[in-house]
């Protein structure tokens, strides 16, 4: 799953996260563009009890979130 | 990791308490060291956008903020022209944020400060600035967005802080080119010099007094909301230190004691801000790491004092005005027509 959540204002990054979370996913990728979102998606994957790899790219940033 | 991003938060929080009690121990109108309606308001009263005098002051916290946080988010590479979402819509909800806070005479910086400076009408204002968030994020839960910002060019993005630059640089060194009938001010450098150091913690921290309310509402996170209470405890220790704490409904600093009129001026604060993603002092940092989305903001905010003062909307000591009134009766039916209709594209794909 991908939500893709680049350009969006606060705090509709972690919002579209939380959505796609509390469907219990085991995976989800989320893409940001601001250091805010990367912050505050990670902030919130990790409260959901999820794991949360970083990787730089192009125009931000991708989060992988997998079920802890 | 989530430790730090509190002790950051509450850092800049705290800065702005004591920061504000002093610039109110060294000139600042009471329980007025930071008020960004009230200062943006007085700038354009230092422009002329505005004639009403004694509110004509080109106000350099405001230029220190976002400078402050330009110059932290370059150095920190955080400095990104972005832009593009929903320009025009973001303008006229923050003309109508502006018109909210002249009516209830501060912006949420400052209703934090007159809550502790003991001023019990910022209180009753706190209760709309809650339920317009709450309204707001009932609204952003059910899909409002103004859209995408995007990737802007270098100048797009840039523009702003020259023109920021160019003013303070007028404030220091010929500020007879602009109106000054303030009566109350810090001295000029102090006010800059404080604001540049919020500017940057405040850019670190990303504090922000709306999303305070809004986190904890939609994500039971208390980490902004943390923020906002160490304003209010600094700045009541200090108004205590000070002698500048007067509990009370009656004869508060630049406040009048009427309870609708304080609660909806703070709701359609506190509505308009969330659709516009932050509280004005939100806007001045974010506007400073390049968003020229919140600086368009600015400028609406700017545009929102200007018509509050020369059409009699904004309220005085002595209450609000009926043109004041309807105006927030009008910002509030805006507000639900903007938040009820525009809707988010799809952001999730397998």
């Amino acid at each position: 799953m991908q939500i893709d959540t680049r350009g969006l204002s606060c705090p509709q990054p972690v919002i579209e996260t939380k959505k796609v979370l509390d469907t219990k996913v085991e995976q989800a990728t989320v893409l940001v563009d601001t250091i805010a979102a990367k912050e505050n998606v990670s902030r919130y994957a990790k409260a959901a009890k999820y794991s949360v790899e970083v990787n730089e790219t192009s125009d931000g940033w991708s989060l992988e979130l997998h079920k802890l | 990791m989530k430790n730090t991003e509190r002790t950051t938060v509450m850092t800049a929080g705290a800065l702005l308490g004591v920061f504000s009690v002093l610039l109110v121990y060294f000139g600042n109108p009471a329980n007025m060291g930071f008020c960004i309606a009230c200062f943006i308001r007085d700038f354009t009263g230092s422009l002329q956008f505005q004639t009403k005098a004694g509110v004509q002051y080109a106000r350099p916290e405001i230029l220190g903020l976002i400078l402050g946080s330009f110059l932290i988010s370059s150095i920190k590479k955080e400095f990104s022209p972005r832009g593009g979402s929903s320009t025009m819509l973001r303008f006229f909800i923050s003309v109508f944020v502006m018109i909210g806070a002249l009516v209830f005479l501060g912006c949420p910086a400052r209703m934090w400060l007159r809550i502790a400076g003991g001023d019990l009408n910022a209180v009753v204002g706190l209760v709309g600035y809650i339920l317009g968030i709450g309204v707001g994020a009932i609204f952003l839960n059910k899909g409002f967005s103004l859209g995408r910002a995007y990737l802007q060019k270098k100048t797009e993005g840039s523009i702003g802080i020259v023109v920021t630059i160019a003013l303070v640089l007028v404030v220091l060194f010929v500020p007879s080119l602009l109106i000054n009938s303030s009566k109350a001010y810090a001295p000029a450098v102090l006010s800059l010099v404080l604001a540049l150091i919020l500017g940057g913690v405040a850019q670190r921290s990303r504090l922000c007094t709306v999303g305070s309310f809004r986190d904890f509402f939609l994500f039971r996170d208390t980490t902004l909301l943390t923020g906002s209470l160490m304003i209010l405890l600094t700045a009541f220790i200090g108004n205590i230190i000070t002698g500048n704490f007067h509990l009370g409904f009656a004869n508060q600093p630049i406040a009048h004691t009427e309870a609708l009129w304080n609660i909806l001026g703070l709701f359609v604060v506190g509505f308009g801000s969330v659709l516009i993603g932050g509280c004005p002092l939100r806007q001045l940092i974010l506007a400073g790491e390049g968003n020229t989305d919140s600086m368009v903001c600015i400028l609406g905010l700017a545009t929102g004092a200007a018509l509050a003062h020369n059409f009699g909307l904004a309220s005085s000591s002595a209450g609000t005005t009926s043109a004041g009134r309807i105006a927030v009766l009008l910002g509030i039916a805006f507000l639900f027509v903007i938040a009820g209709t525009v809707r988010k594209e799809v952001v999730h794909a397998n």
